[in-house]
């Protein structure tokens, strides 16, 4: 999925990778095209992880793990960051959710579990922020049920800001309150697909 | 002469009251000002407001301060970590309070009440349970959540290098909150790596100029006055 979703981030972006499962992303992207990571807590041109012993507590990602610099990157507060993040500057996030909507809607900050602690940190900025959400997750939660919805039970992190998911069933464009599947993974057909899934799945033409 | 550096903790966080609003610097543990928090506990100023972006990790920092018992409330993004197990206990336990902001929105309340602004209108939150109560408007098409400033008696800001004017540059990501929250609090106190002469940072690379900062007091006089 990390790969599938690499290629699909252009030369020259700028992108936000989140935390968790879409930080793989950054390891997939080729090593010759020059994409510009961005980091919430104040890094542009992020690079991969150091070499083990080199770690600097001072140089961490969103997730609190160590990173590195690429040469030409930049620092600056959480004032700026947040106005590339909010402001719109950001070309692409990739973040994970609990729930995606047909209209694009996004839960991934909270279980609603009414014991869970709550946090929320930079994913409803991202959310609303990014020129181009995509959504990396599996399609089916634990217990069989589709996590591409009508409308989302789980509570909402940002409205109508996904355009893309990445699955491991399919990839499917949101639009109008619209799924297309755009592609589909190995061995999947779509009529099993949609066997699985209430909502109405248009196939992509072509 | 003005010379905003301060050769003992004690007198650096002297003024410090039960109640305060107190901002904190850092994100996770990078740019975490530790020695001043650790000053901090040895005053005994308790009842305290924290502003940070977390509520503490491990058993050093804001986890200590929570650990002893100073804090009545914390106004941040992500309480929950990992190893953020004296927050949990004390929150489930309702013996301290928790205002859930964006980070974005933790960023831009802060940088508003520096900028002197009444209230800001943000998109981050529209139409999410962290908007809940709060007043809205539609504006060119799009819904935005009315927010107010996050101002704050003292800031406790960790920054790389000073001037006796005040003067700060920041370390790689440990910069994060330290300028905006400069600008936010009455009373700004940073402590530093190094202390350099006037002149010695160029003023094209300042990054926080000496007008949000009021008290300077270098890492290693803050390690051994605190003892």
């Amino acid at each position: 999925m990390a790969a599938r979703v690499a290629r699909d981030i252009p030369e020259g972006a700028y992108a936000n990778l989140g935390i968790g499962l879409p930080t793989e992303v950054a390891n997939c992207l080729a090593a010759d095209k020059e994409v510009f990571l961005h980091s919430e807590n104040g890094i542009l041109g992020m690079g991969p992880a150091p070499p083990k012993g080199q770690e600097d507590p001072d140089l961490i990602n969103a997730g609190k793990q160590p990173v590195t610099l690429l040469t030409g990157g930049a620092y600056f507060h959480h004032g700026d960051s947040f106005t590339m993040m909010r402001g719109g500057h950001l070309d692409i996030c990739v973040l994970g959710a609990f729930q995606v909507s047909v209209a694009g809607d996004l839960a991934n900050w909270h279980t609603g579990a009414t014991d869970a602690i709550p946090s929320v940190g930079g994913a409803m900025d991202l959310a609303i922020g990014a020129k181009q959400v995509f959504v990396m997750m599996e399609l089916f939660n634990k217990k069989g049920e589709a996590k591409l919805v009508e409308r989302c039970t789980y509570p909402i992190t940002a409205l109508r800001c996904v355009s893309r998911v990445y699955t491991d069933y399919a990839i499917l464009d949101l639009s109008d309150g619209v799924a297309t599947v755009a592609e589909l993974a190995d061995g999947v057909d779509v009529d099993s697909l949609q066997s699985r899934i209430l909502l109405p799945l248009r196939r992509a033409t072509g | 002469m003005i010379d905003k550096i301060f050769q003992s903790m004690r007198a650096a966080l002297a003024d410090i009251f039960d109640g305060a609003t107190i901002m904190i610097g850092g994100f996770g543990t990078a740019g975490i000002p530790n020695e001043l928090i650790a000053g901090l506990i040895e005053r005994g100023t308790g009842n305290l407001t924290i502003v940070n972006n977390n509520a503490g990790n491990g058993e050093s920092g804001v986890a200590a301060l929570l650990a002893a018992g100073r804090v009545r409330k914390i106004i941040c993004s992500f309480p929950r970590q990992a190893d953020s197990h004296h927050f949990d206990r004390l929150y489930r336990a309702g013996r301290v309070e928790l205002e859930l902001v964006p980070q974005g929105n933790l960023a831009a309340r802060i940088q508003a009440a520096g900028a002197g602004l009444g209230a800001i209108y943000t998109p981050t939150g529209f139409g999410t349970l962290l908007s809940e109560g709060k007043e809205t408007r539609d504006i060119e098409g799009r819904g935005y959540v009315l927010e107010f400033p996050i101002h704050a008696d003292f800031a406790l800001i960790k920054a790389q290098r000073a001037d006796r004017w005040g003067n700060l540059t920041y370390y790689k990501a440990g910069r994060n909150f330290g300028p905006i929250m400069a600008t936010a609090a009455r009373c700004t106190i940073a402590q530093v790596q190094e202390i350099v002469p006037l002149g010695a940072i160029d003023p094209e690379a300042i990054v926080t100029p000496g007008i949000f900062v009021r008290r300077v007091i270098a890492l290693t006089q803050a390690a051994s006055a605190a003892a």
